[in-house]
């Protein structure tokens, strides 16, 4: 009976664990007051690149304050395929690469040129929605940051708007301006800084979707009901550096096809929000964790 | 003082006991840094433990943080193996007296010192000292491989039911010189990098920069120490566990060679990758790879078949449950090569899986993905060889009856069942989307932590019975001061 009842409880554990994620749980609306339109001014100068404080230098250069936000990307959407930049493709979005120089080198993948995917359109974690004539946004979501969009698909809305995807240099530098501090407001992480995981945010249940994305700008030091949070903007204005999505970067890596983001997610420890910590994947990829904002 | 004095000779003087003390070093490590990363960070628990032992953990030093941690259990590891070898193996009292002595020091020294440098300061005497320590361990390594030559007469294998050549040489014994050899060159591998990383203290973890395209040499290095280490010291210990359990006859005769062979082949692709031979290298660590495991299964078979034959030597003709229930009776003896087979499910047989389909299946994900399972992968291989070293544990200090079989089933069960939460963590991206992932994380991550628990108490309450036993005046001690393995192999 003791092994029985053992038994029952292991398969009880189990299947606890295949419970269905209600992707559209409620969200607590927010408003943050932080402007997504914006951009901040980097000036031209030497900073501290990468974790061993490395001396770089860039151009002065400008950077959204915020990530695109999915209304930004949906009034991009919107005009993109009117103008025929993109176009559908079953179930998906695509837009036209030039394609890279393939180096042939070791697990390198050839990225050519042609239609490769911008956005899903089936998954369900995307809060853009297409009814056959005009995108819009997924209600609740529209100050949240884009995410399930692929390298592409973010290369292709900072192209659209005569900028690009920043190098990892200018996000790092964006990020800690020119001292050696590891967050983008100093040197210490508190939850109240960022939305990591388990970083018990407003928008955040572990015991059933787990984290999601806060809108961009949150955490600029207001008081949300009874959530208080910390200003975590980095030294040059910037909200949203460490934690929430991960960023993609604009870098291309002579015999590697993976393309670098910066910036740690709503689903990764805190020493992934470090700022010279780097995740890659394949330009294909999106996440429900992944970004990203335009530079200049 | 005499009752201090006889203690101390106990703990620091006998096999036994210098086992004791490194595994109880090794608890508490685990047990206090355990609550530093996943659920017990998230519960705040690491907080409260940050704060109440004054650790300063500046963002910037995680990496090498992390890298003395990792040296300061692998030491203490590696010495109890090597008081399990120097116990087991005939040699010369004066190099066994020698040999434990410098590795105890040694990796005592790593230990305290290491952590008190990365978690407590970065005092850098403590650094000096943290070096000082693994140099001695590398000093006792170098001796180990002096007093292990198997060429000597005085160790030629007279019996004809062991591996050994025409000459007598004992193939058993070489396969452990083999090991201990490449071992201590093996090690040199991660000093010449270490060094030169740890100069300008540019320390990375190897699984953060598996994807650059291009690597340096001392890169390669770094990352071919680690993998070659691990699977040195599981080798070793196999090795070891074949000794204790008497490992002989055909199957032995095979084995040995096989194991001899893949340690050596293993050695050269490893090292291979720090040479125009690098393209190669995956193959050639394959090919060596496999005679060690295809050894290990050897011991498997025999063992197995031997508990068997043990259990049923009264039936006239066993049924197959009869035999099943012979091969479980002894946890202890049944444990170390399950756990062998087992690795070979979670983590061989995970790893290779993955490199088949690396391009369509781990490299689609994303590099954090890549790095769960990278990590996940030896960090199972590396507790795994834990628990065969706790289970061999179990029968040295003389466990019987139920204790012995609540102490050998709690290890596999626990153990096995962590593991294979583990594995399925790993493996998640394959049946679960990003997105509608956390109930089934969180259901593995309290699987899992609460198995390592459960298996981390009952370590304590051994350890705390071990303690006890020391205030006893006639305790289990004072006997084990005595002993010694080689008495206990099995006849």
């Amino acid at each position: 009976m003791k092994y029985i009842l053992i038994t029952l409880l292991a398969i009880f554990t189990l299947l606890a664990g295949c419970t269905a994620v209600d992707l559209n749980a409620p969200l607590p609306g927010y408003e943050t007051g932080i402007d997504p339109n914006a951009w901040a001014s980097i000036p031209a100068g030497e900073f501290f690149f990468g974790q061993h404080d490395e001396s770089a230098e860039t151009e002065a250069f400008e950077i959204m304050l915020t990530n695109v936000t999915t209304a930004q990307y949906a009034a991009y959407l919107n005009n993109a395929l009117a103008d025929g930049s993109v176009k559908l493709d079953g179930d998906q979005v695509v837009g036209f690469y030039p394609g890279d120089k393939f180096h042939g080198a070791k697990h390198e993948e050839p990225i050519e040129a042609g239609d490769w995917i911008f956005i899903p359109l089936d998954d369900p974690s995307q809060r853009i929605k297409f009814d056959g004539e005009i995108f819009t946004v997924q209600p609740g979501y529209e100050d949240h940051p884009m995410t399930m969009v692929s390298w592409f698909g973010a290369w292709g809305y900072c192209g659209f708007y005569d900028s690009r995807l920043p190098s990892e240099m200018e996000w790092e530098k964006a990020a800690r301006g020119t001292d050696t501090r590891p967050y983008p407001w100093g040197e210490e992480i508190q939850r109240e800084n960022a939305n990591f995981y388990a970083s018990r945010d407003p928008y955040e249940d572990m015991s059933s979707y787990g984290s999601r994305t806060t809108p961009v700008g949150f955490y600029n030091g207001m008081t949300y009901g009874d959530y208080a949070t910390l200003d975590s903007a980095s030294p040059y204005g910037l909200y949203d550096m460490a934690g929430n999505v991960w960023q993609w970067t604009g870098d291309i890596t002579e015999g590697m096809h993976y393309r670098y983001m910066h910036g740690g997610s709503k689903d990764t420890y805190e020493m992934d929000l470090r700022i010279w910590v780097r995740n890659n994947a394949t330009p294909t990829y999106y996440s429900p964790g992944v970004g990203f904002r335009c530079v200049r | 003082m005499q009752f201090i004095k006889d203690r101390f000779n106990y703990l620091f003087g006998s096999t036994k006991g210098l086992i004791l003390v490194a595994i109880a070093m090794t608890a508490v490590v685990t047990a206090v840094w355990g609550m530093l990363s996943g659920p017990m960070a998230e519960f705040g628990v690491r907080d409260v433990v940050v704060r109440l032992l004054g650790m300063d953990m500046v963002p910037a030093a995680r990496e090498g943080r992390i890298i003395i941690l990792y040296h300061s259990i692998a030491m203490a590891v590696i010495a109890i193996e090597v008081y399990m070898i120097t116990g087991l193996l005939k040699m010369k009292p004066l190099f066994k007296t020698v040999i434990n002595t410098v590795i105890t020091v040694g990796y005592i020294t790593t230990m305290i010192f290491g952590l008190g440098f990365a978690y407590f300061g970065q005092n850098w005497a403590f650094h000096g000292l943290y070096i000082a320590g693994l140099t001695l361990i590398f000093f006792a390594g170098v001796m180990l491989v002096i007093a292990l030559w198997p060429w000597n007469k005085e160790y030629h294998q007279p019996d004809k039911d062991y591996a050994r050549t025409r000459s007598g040489v004992d193939l058993e014994r070489v396969a452990f010189f083999a090991a201990a050899l490449t071992t201590v060159i093996s090690a040199l591998f991660g000093a010449i990098p270490g060094s030169y990383f740890g100069n300008g203290f540019e320390v990375f973890l190897a699984e953060n920069i598996i994807r650059y395209p291009e690597k340096t040499t001392m890169e390669y290095s770094i990352i071919g120490h680690l993998h070659i280490m691990l699977a040195l010291i599981a080798v070793m210990i196999t090795l070891i566990i074949g000794r204790w359990l008497n490992f002989k006859g055909i199957l032995h005769k095979i084995a040995m060679p096989l194991m001899i062979l893949g340690t050596i082949v293993l050695n050269l692709g490893v090292w291979g990758v720090v040479t125009p031979l690098e393209p190669v290298a995956h193959m050639i660590i394959y090919v060596g790879a496999t005679p060690s495991m295809l050894a290990a299964l050897l011991l498997l078979i025999w063992s197995w078949r031997t508990l068997i034959c043990e259990g049923t030597a009264h039936l006239p003709k066993p049924s197959f449950g009869q035999k099943l229930s012979a091969l479980v009776r002894d946890p202890l003896r049944f444990g170390p090569t399950w756990q062998m087979l087992f690795m070979n499910t979670t983590v061989s047989g995970i790893g290779i899986f993955m490199a088949i389909r690396l391009d369509e299946i781990f490299r689609v994900w994303p590099a954090r993905e890549e790095r769960i399972e990278l990590t996940g992968h030896w960090h199972v291989l590396s507790a795994i060889l834990a628990t065969i070293i706790l289970l061999y544990y179990g029968d040295m200090i003389g466990l019987k009856g139920k204790v012995r079989q609540f102490y050998g089933w709690s290890i596999i069960i626990l153990s096995n069942i962590a593991f294979a939460a583990v594995t399925f963590f790993e493996m998640k991206r394959l049946f679960v989307a990003e997105a509608e992932q956390q109930p089934i994380v969180n259901v593995l991550m309290y699987v899992m932590d609460a198995a390592l628990a459960l298996l981390l108490v009952l370590l304590a309450v051994v350890m705390a019975w071990r303690l006890m036993d020391l205030f006893r005046s006639n305790g289990r001690w004072k006997a084990e001061r005595e002993q010694e393995l080689s008495q206990e192999v099995r006849r």
